[in-house]
C-alpha cells in the first residue's frame, strides 16, 4: 500500500524570533519545571545534610560540633558490629522479600479466577494493608505472647509449650519476618493479580487451541508476562525490608543480643537512644547506597523484561 | 455570758486566720508572671494524668498560660532531645529521669534549680521532699562523680525503689515465705516452677535489650553484690563489670533467670513483669515497687487484674539475712529547658506542682506513686489509702535510706547499659562459653566507650 503524502503547509512556517516573544511566555518551560526543581532540593536538602553530618561529631550531648573529616566512616568500616548490621539487614530483606514474593504470587495465582470466593478473599487480603506495621507488631505480641497468646494456646494442641517466638536467637529473625509478611504480602498479591488481570487473552486462547499443557503455558506464557508486575513488587518490597525498622524495634529492639539489629536500628540506637548523629548517619548513608543499587539493578531489569513481553526486544 | 465569750473567741480566730493567711497570700506574689505562655512536655504516666487534672487552677491562681503535650514513653525522650537541641526553648518544662539528665546538662540544656530554690511561697516546705529523691537529681557535672552533689537539674515528681512483689494467695497455698536471701530466693523458684500450669513461672524480671532492664532488680542487686560499674584510673574512667563480684553476680542472675524466669524473659519490660503477676502467670516481680501496685488496685470494687488484691510486698532479697539492702532509684521529675524564654513562669509551675498541697492530692485522690513528701507517707489517709497493699509502706521504710542511684553518673550511660542489657541476653542465651568470657567482652565494649573522657578537662 502506498503511503499518503503528507499535505503541504499553505503558508510556510513563520520563523521565530525568540528575542520578539514575551518575556512572560519565553520563562514559562522554567515555571514548568520549578515544582520538580523544588522537589528535587525539598529532597538533596537532607540528603546533604546527612552526608555533612557523617563529617562531624555532631551530638545532642556536644554543644560544639566540629569537623572530623572520615574519622566517623573509618569507625563505621573497622566496627564489627556494622558488619553484623549488614549481614542482618541483607538476611532480613532476602528472608522477608522471597517469602512474601513467593507466597504472592501463588495467592493471585490461585486467586485469579473470578468468582465470590475470590472477591470475598481479595477484600479480606487487604485488612493487614489498613494496620499500621507498629499496631501489627502489638497485636502479633500479644497472640505470641507464651503467658496470654491464642498461639501459644494453639500450639498447646499439639504439645508445644513456651514456643520462643522473638525471645530466641533461634526464631526471633523467623517472628519478625512472619509479621512482616502478614502485614505486606496483600500487597504482593494485589499487585501480581493486577498484572494477571492485564495480560492479554489471544496468547492464552493460542496456547489452549494448541493444547499446551497448564504447566507449559504458566512457564512459557503467563510467567514470562508477568515477570514486569513481580519485579514492581519485589522493588517495593526489597526497598522496604532493606530499611525495616518499626517491626523490629517494636517486637525486641534488635535482641536478642544483636540477633535483629539491622542497619536502620543500629543508625537510629546511635543517634537518637546514644544521641551521637555523627556516627549514625554513615550507616544509614550505606544502607542508602545498598537500597539505591538495589533499586537501579531491578528497574533496569524490569523495563527489560517489559521490553521483552511486549515482543521489542 | 459565756455564749458571748465564746462568741468573742470564734470572731477572734476567724478574723487571725483571714489575717494569717492575707499575710501568706501576700508574702508570695504568685501574680507575678501573669500573662506568660509556658511549653510543658510530659510522658504518659500517672503523674501527668494527676497534673494536667490541676492546670486549671494553677492557671487561675498565676494567670500563666500552660500548654501541654502527652508523648508514650517509647517516642518521649526522643521528643525531648530534638526540642532541646533546637536550643530554642520550644519547650519550657519537661518531666525527665536523672540519667537523661545527666546527658542533656553536659550540653548545656538544663537550668540549674538551685538559685529558685530561694524563691519559694512561705508553705512550700522544702525539707518535706524526700530528700533522697531531690539529691538524686543533683550532680556536679563531672563523669565519675556521684550524684547529690552540684547543680540541681530537676525535682522529683514521683521514684520508685525496687522491692519484691509476691502472690500471697499462692505462698499461702504453697506453704511459702518471701525469700529474704539470694539462696531463699532461688529455692522459692525452683519450689514455683510452673505453679498454674506450664505457662506459668516463679518470677518476672525485665529482659528487654535497653537499660531499663539493667537499672531496677538487677543493678539493685549488682550493689548489693559489692560490685561497681566504673572506678576512676589515671583520671579516666575504666568499666569494672568484669570484676570478680560481678562476675558472681551475673552468675546469679543468669541462674534466676533459667530456674524462675519467664520463657519469653529477653522481651519483657516493667510491662510485661508486672502484668504476668497481675494475670496470674508469674508468682513474683522484682522490680519498682509501684509496678505492682498497678495490678493491685481495687477501685470502687473494680479489680485491675485477676489477683488484684493478693499482691503483697517484701525487701528485696540480700546475701545473707540482716544485710542492708541497697536499692537503686529511678525518678519521674521534671526539669527547666535552659533556653526556656519564660523560666520564670516555669519556676511557679514546678513549685505549685511539687508543693505539700498537690503532692498530697497526686498520691491520695489521685494515684501517683511513690509519693514524693515525707508528709504524704505519714499522711494517715494514704496510710489507709495503702493498707490494701500488704508490705508495700513497709518494705519501702525498711530500704528508703539505703536507696540511691546506684549507677556511675557519665554521658554514655545509655551506650552502656544498652550494650550491657544486650550481652546479658547473649550470656543467657549461651553465646559464650561463660558468664566470665561475656562480662569481659562487655567490659572492653564500654571501656571503648568511654574512653575519649577525661577526667582532668573537667
Amino acid at each position: 500500500m502506498q503511503s499518503q503524502p503528507r499535505p503541504k503547509p499553505e503558508k510556510a512556517e513563520k520563523q521565530i524570533n525568540y528575542n520578539e516573544v514575551p518575556a512572560s511566555i519565553r520563562r514559562r518551560p522554567y515555571y514548568i519545571v520549578l515544582p520538580g526543581l523544588i522537589i528535587l532540593i525539598g529532597i538533596m536538602i537532607p540528603f546533604v545534610t546527612a552526608i555533612t553530618l557523617s563529617l562531624t561529631n555532631f551530638s545532642f550531648k556536644i554543644p560544639v560540633t566540629k569537623f572530623v573529616f572520615l574519622k566517623n566512616w573509618i569507625n563505621l568500616f573497622t566496627n564489627k558490629d556494622f558488619y553484623q548490621a549488614l549481614g542482618v539487614t541483607l538476611r532480613y530483606a532476602l528472608f522477608a522479600t522471597g517469602t512474601q514474593m513467593l507466597l504472592g504470587t501463588c495467592a493471585a495465582l490461585l486467586l485469579r479466577k473470578d468468582n465470590w470466593f475470590s472477591r470475598l478473599l481479595k477484600v479480606l487480603f487487604t485488612f493487614p494493608l489498613m494496620v499500621a506495621p507498629a499496631i501489627a507488631v502489638l497485636v502479633w505480641q500479644l497472640m505470641t505472647s507464651n503467658t496470654v497468646g491464642v498461639l501459644e494456646d494453639f500450639l498447646n494442641l499439639f504439645g508445644v509449650y513456651n514456643f520462643p517466638w522473638a525471645a530466641s536467637r533461634q526464631t526471633a529473625m523467623f517472628t519478625a519476618v512472619l509479621i512482616d509478611t502478614w502485614v505486606n504480602l496483600p500487597f504482593v498479591i494485589l499487585l501480581v493479580l493486577a498484572g494477571i488481570q492485564s495480560l492479554p487473552k489471544s496468547p492464552f486462547e493460542a496456547a489452549q487451541v494448541d493444547g499446551a499443557s497448564s504447566w507449559f503455558t504458566f512457564k512459557t506464557l503467563t510467567l514470562p508476562l508477568l515477570k514486569p508486575f513481580m519485579y514492581i513488587a519485589l522493588l517495593f518490597r526489597l526497598m522496604a525490608a532493606l530499611q525495616e525498622f518499626g517491626i523490629i524495634f517494636a517486637l525486641t529492639k534488635g535482641g536478642p543480643g544483636n540477633t535483629l539489629m539491622n542497619l536502620s536500628l543500629t543508625g537510629y540506637l546511635t543517634g537518637f537512644t546514644y544521641q551521637n548523629i555523627g556516627k549514625s548517619m554513615p550507616y544509614l548513608l550505606v544502607l542508602w547506597m545498598i537500597v539505591n543499587i538495589s533499586a537501579k539493578f531491578i528497574v533496569k531489569r524490569q523495563r527489560r523484561l517489559t521490553l521483552e513481553a511486549a515482543g521489542k526486544q | 455570758m459565756k455564749k458571748l465569750l465564746s462568741l468573742t473567741l470564734c470572731v477572734a480566730m476567724i478574723l487571725s486566720m483571714v489575717v494569717v493567711s492575707g499575710q501568706a497570700e501576700a508574702a508570695y506574689d504568685w501574680k507575678k508572671h501573669e500573662g506568660e505562655t509556658i511549653q510543658v512536655a510530659f510522658v504518659e504516666h500517672t503523674t501527668a494524668t494527676a497534673i494536667i487534672s490541676k492546670i486549671k487552677e494553677f492557671e487561675e491562681l498565676t494567670g500563666i498560660t500552660v500548654e501541654t503535650s502527652v508523648t508514650p514513653e517509647a517516642n518521649y525522650f526522643d521528643k525531648v532531645t530534638a526540642a532541646l537541641s533546637s536550643k530554642t526553648g520550644s519547650i519550657d518544662l519537661f518531666m525527665s529521669g536523672a540519667y537523661q539528665l545527666w546527658d542533656y546538662s553536659t550540653a548545656g540544656y538544663v537550668e540549674d534549680l538551685t538559685s529558685y530554690l530561694t524563691d519559694v511561697a512561705p508553705d512550700y516546705d522544702f525539707e518535706d521532699l524526700v530528700q533522697s529523691a531531690v539529691a538524686a537529681l543533683r550532680w556536679d557535672g563531672v563523669p565519675g562523680h556521684s550524684v547529690g552533689d552540684g547543680a540541681q537539674l530537676g525535682l522529683p515528681l514521683c521514684f520508685e525503689l525496687y522491692s519484691l512483689a509476691y502472690n500471697k494467695r499462692i505462698f499461702a497455698e504453697k506453704g511459702l515465705t518471701p525469700p529474704k536471701t539470694y539462696d531463699e530466693l532461688l529455692a522459692v523458684c525452683e519450689a514455683l516452677k510452673e505453679w498454674n500450669g506450664r505457662d506459668s513461672y516463679a518470677l518476672a524480671i525485665r529482659g528487654a535489650r535497653d537499660w531499663g532492664t539493667i537499672h531496677p532488680g538487677y543493678m539493685s542487686t549488682f550493689a548489693n553484690f559489692g560490685a561497681k560499674d566504673f572506678e576512676i584510673v589515671d583520671n579516666k574512667l575504666v568499666s569494672r563489670l568484669d570484676s570478680a563480684e560481678s562476675i558472681a553476680m551475673n552468675e546469679f542472675w543468669v541462674k534466676l533467670i533459667e530456674v524462675g524466669g519467664a520463657p519469653s524473659w529477653s522481651k519483657y519490660t516493667w510491662y510485661e513483669a508486672g502484668a504476668d503477676l497481675g494475670a496470674g502467670k508469674a508468682a513474683m516481680l522484682f522490680d519498682a515497687d509501684n509496678n505492682g501496685i498497678t495490678q493491685n488496685w481495687i477501685k470502687d470494687g473494680v479489680p485491675a487484674s485477676a489477683e488484684a488484691g493478693n499482691i503483697a510486698w517484701a525487701v528485696m532479697p540480700v546475701a545473707k539475712e540482716g544485710d542492708t539492702p541497697y536499692s537503686n532509684y529511678w525518678t519521674w521529675a521534671m526539669a527547666m529547658n535552659g533556653n526556656s524564654d519564660a523560666k520564670g513562669a516555669a519556676w511557679y509551675f514546678l513549685q505549685y506542682f511539687t508543693n505539700k498541697e498537690f503532692a498530697s492530692y497526686a498520691s491520695i485522690t489521685e494515684y501517683n506513686m511513690d509519693p514524693i513528701r515525707t508528709s504524704v507517707w505519714e499522711d494517715p489517709a494514704f496510710i489507709e489509702k495503702m493498707k490494701q497493699h500488704e508490705g508495700y509502706i513497709d518494705s519501702f521504710n525498711a530500704t528508703i535510706d539505703s536507696t540511691s542511684i546506684l549507677f556511675t553518673p557519665q554521658p554514655e550511660f545509655f551506650v552502656t547499659t544498652t550494650e550491657w542489657a544486650a550481652t546479658l541476653q547473649d550470656i543467657v542465651s549461651g553465646q559464650y562459653a561463660s558468664v566470665e568470657e561475656g562480662m569481659k567482652a562487655l567490659t572492653e565494649k564500654i571501656n571503648e566507650a568511654v574512653s575519649y573522657i577525661d577526667l582532668s578537662n573537667y
